[in-house]
């Protein structure tokens, strides 16, 4: 190890560390800046079911809405659907409520699963905030939300003409998801 | 009259350590039994300690470093009644696993799987123990020579300065 005494050797051997911690210390503040905007979260785990069909269920209706919604329905659609599981209970949901109502404004259509919730707290909440969603269904028991892997609400899918997951954000949707994530797949995809 | 003898505030510290010893034996037989709630469980004994076995090498998402039977959270909960139910339908541990693993990814599963995205974390181990290992044989390489043993003057120099002391060196 002659070159360890060398002045070159000593030299990177102090640089190297001072290096690599920098390195690491610009990657930690980059996933701070990342997630002061919503757009990391450090909790979210990644769902298998990207690229894969909607799970197979049917749910019953939410009122106001007098129809419920099942997997058939989404591939019938034949359109970009986004399908967010809520609940009145649930203080993201309502953080996230202005970013859907301007989705539904900008004309996506929004299917709306009131998780764990009672019809007539989750039928309030609606009346109170207004209602985005073109179509309503409650599970009630949650067993759907464990088909589509939800751990928790507010969640969304994004789902294809083809009735196929493309993606699904765990947490309240924000401007900046919206913009950087939703945005660029919907414009790729089907030039909405 | 003679005074009762009071035990050696030495004694203490060993007394500490033997409960804590007894303490941490316990710990593992303590975290096996999570499931609070007598309704939860299987009526076939059999079953219910297979599924309590599943529901442990799963994580809880909710929570994230709990297993589901370890859990108090609403979903981990659901996910125990949902297991008791695949495992007294006669499904075998792996189809409930590759049942949890389908819906919420290789994370719920608290032994991950080995394969190309896990190697890292497999091997991480011994990587590190690698890497210590060349820094201390590194290390030890250039630690200088031990001195010669001293020569016959020097060692009467030795002698005359313990001798004497090393009041002034200089003098």
């Amino acid at each position: 190890m002659a070159w360890l005494g060398s002045s070159l050797g000593r030299r990177l051997l102090l640089t190297l560390p001072v290096a690599a911690a920098a390195a690491g210390g610009a990657a930690f503040l980059a996933l701070l800046e990342r997630m002061k905007h919503g757009t990391y979260d450090p909790h979210a785990v990644p769902s298998p079911l990207i690229g894969k069909p909607v799970p197979n269920f049917t749910l019953p209706a939410q009122p106001p809405a007098t129809a419920g919604i099942s997997s058939a329905d989404l591939v019938a659609a034949k359109r970009w659907v986004l399908v967010n599981f809520f609940a009145s209970w649930c203080v993201p949901c309502q953080i996230e409520h202005p970013v859907l109502t301007e989705l539904a404004a900008a004309g996506l259509p929004i299917w709306g699963i009131a998780y764990k919730d009672t019809v007539d707290a989750a039928k309030r909440f609606l009346t109170e905030r207004g209602n985005p969603y073109t179509r309503l269904a409650r599970d009630e028991t949650g067993r759907v939300g464990i088909d589509f892997g939800v751990y928790g609400v507010p969640e969304t899918f994004l789902i294809d003409p083809h009735g196929i997951i493309r993606w699904r954000w765990a947490g309240a949707l924000s401007d900046d998801v919206v913009r950087d994530q939703l945005f660029p797949l919907l414009r790729g995809g089907s030039g909405a | 009259m003679r005074r009762k003898r009071i035990p050696s505030a030495r004694a203490q510290p060993i007394g500490a350590l033997c409960l804590l010893a007894v303490l941490l034996a316990a710990a593992p037989f303590h975290a096996a039994r999570a499931v609070s709630n007598p309704a939860e469980m299987l009526p076939d004994r059999a079953q219910e300690l297979r599924a309590e076995a599943i529901g442990q090498e799963l994580r809880c998402l909710v929570c994230q470093n709990e297993s589901i039977e370890e859990s108090d959270a609403d979903l981990a909960r659901d996910l125990r009644a949902e297991i008791r139910k695949r495992v007294a339908a006669g499904e075998s541990d792996k189809e409930v696993i590759a049942w949890m693993v389908a819906r919420y990814g290789d994370f719920v599963r608290l032994k991950p799987p080995f394969r190309m995205a896990t190697l890292f974390l497999w091997f991480s181990p011994a990587v590190a123990l690698a890497v210590g290992g060349i820094v201390v044989w590194f290390g030890l390489r250039r630690r200088p020579a031990p001195p010669q043993p001293l020569s016959a003057a020097e060692e009467a120099r030795l002698k005359r300065l313990l001798r004497e002391g090393l009041g002034n060196p200089r003098s």
